[in-house]
């Protein structure tokens, strides 16, 4: 086991980004946030692959590059299987004597319609066969890139350009895929939930998703100001109500055994301090429709299975 | 037609980006610039951690807070985060 990973603000703010400026995302775009933060962990050489979606496609546009780090585009559906080959080839270096470093760490970056949907199957596949790698899911709640559709990782009610909410359909009727816990499911060492709003966690756990053999997991929620429909400057506080709210509260699981991460766990401890998730809906127009006549029992649908899931994480954490 | 196509070994292997963005400089997106009060900031560092942008240096020689205005968007995220509000947004233009 590494000791602990201990860090100041002012050595994590002096280190130079490996994801730069005049990157061409939105003003206020929540996945850039993401990147950027994550790359403040890194612990040493690092090959990052990127999934199709809009942190690819700002970050490399022909013929610029804001990565620092040797980084490869892949296809929409197989970041994973690329990350697989890429540590897959570095042990074949390694074994040969053919690698100078002593580790080359990799990441995987993928957005939520690359990993909720299209990319399951290749993600899947690269935990089950144990690859070494962290894969980054910066979660933006659609399909940014193409104009807002609506993805499994959407949540229940909000409206997108394929979830319209209007006369007929209340934003999208299902709800949110449960991915984290998907990956819990695979048995491998690492899953974690991390919200860009309270960073000093998000980078600690990519530190322990590097640092750990095997397959790990990060679930990061990045709220898109241009998606989500709400002013630029309120991405972070936007994420920090999802904390507060319980609509995306904070955890680990270490090989399987969940625990609450400390901004989630005071919540725990003092239920009072739980906020209706109308205070989260309220601040973004995908979820304006709501409050008009007509669909507000979709709030309490909402409060529902908000709450009914953050009861089913107490237990896993033996918190009742 | 006539022209032979190119074999796979003459074709390159993919596309290679190799500029840095820095380059590209997205400052002229901006239509609010903000303007940090040096006296008001307690230097807690938490704006330059959620700049989307890296457009928020900290200078380790002044010990002071630098805004790199020609990447700086303009998206007023670190005006809103900041505890001590020593940041305002200004219209560009207009005086503060
Ligand atoms: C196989 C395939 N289908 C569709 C597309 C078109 N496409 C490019 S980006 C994108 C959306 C990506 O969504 P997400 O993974 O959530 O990332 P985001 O853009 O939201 O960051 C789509 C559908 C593609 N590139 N490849
Ligand atoms: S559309 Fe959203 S996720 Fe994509 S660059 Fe803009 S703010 Fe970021
Ligand atoms: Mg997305």
């Amino acid at each position: 086991m590494t000791a602990p990973w201990k860090f100041t603000a002012r050595e994590i703010v002096e280190k130079p980004d490996l994801f730069t400026s005049g990157h061409r995302a939105c003003a206020g775009c929540g996945p850039a946030i993401a990147l950027r933060q994550i790359m403040k962990a890194t612990r040493g050489p690092t090959i990052v692959t990127n999934a199709t979606g809009c942190m690819e496609v700002v970050s490399t546009i022909y013929p610029y590059t804001a990565w620092k780090v040797p980084w490869i585009h892949t296809a929409f559906e197989n970041v994973a299987a690329n990350a697989s080959g890429i540590e897959a080839a570095l042990k074949v270096l390694k074994r040969k004597g053919k690698l100078e470093h002593k580790n080359v760490d990799v990441i995987a970056f993928a957005g939520d319609g690359g990993t909720f949907d299209i990319g399951l199957q290749a993600l899947s596949g690269a935990a089950e066969r144990g690859h070494d790698f962290l894969y980054v899911l910066y979660d933006n709640e659609a399909y940014m890139n193409t104009g807002i559709q609506r993805s499994g990782g959407t949540p229940h009610g909000a409206s997108t350009t394929t979830s319209p909410g209007g006369k007929v359909i209340p934003g999208k009727p299902q709800f949110k895929k449960p991915i984290a816990n998907i990956m819990v499911a695979h048995e491998i060492p690492y899953v974690a939930t991390a919200s860009i709003s309270f960073w000093q966690d998000l980078i600690i756990k990519t530190r322990r998703g590097l640092e750990v053999k095997g397959p790990a997991f990060l679930h990061v929620f990045a709220p898109c100001p241009r998606g989500w429909r709400y002013h630029t400057s309120k991405t972070i506080e936007i994420s920090r109500l999802a904390v507060e709210t319980c609509v995306f509260p904070l955890w680990e699981a270490k090989y399987g055994e969940y625990s609450l991460s400390p901004q989630s766990k005071v919540v725990a401890l003092k239920p009072e301090r739980k906020k209706p998730v109308k205070e989260y809906l309220e601040v973004q127009r995908r979820f304006g429709h709501l409050f008009k006549p007509g669909f507000r029992n979709v709030i309490d649908e909402i409060q529902n299975i908000t709450d009914k899931r953050w009861n089913q994480l107490l237990k896993k954490c033996n918190i009742t | 037609m006539g022209q032979k196509a190119s074999g796979w070994k003459e074709i390159p292997i993919a596309g290679v980006c190799w500029r840095p963005s820095t380059e590209y400089q997205t400052g002229d997106w901006r239509t609010f610039r903000p303007i940090h009060d040096s006296n008001k900031c307690t230097k807690c560092l938490l704006c330059p951690m959620v700049c989307p942008d890296g457009a928020i240096k900290w200078n380790a020689e002044t010990e002071n807070i630098e805004f790199a205005y020609a990447f700086c968007k303009g998206c007023g995220i670190c005006a809103n985060e900041c505890p001590v509000d020593a940041i305002q947004m200004v219209r560009e233009g207009e005086e503060v």
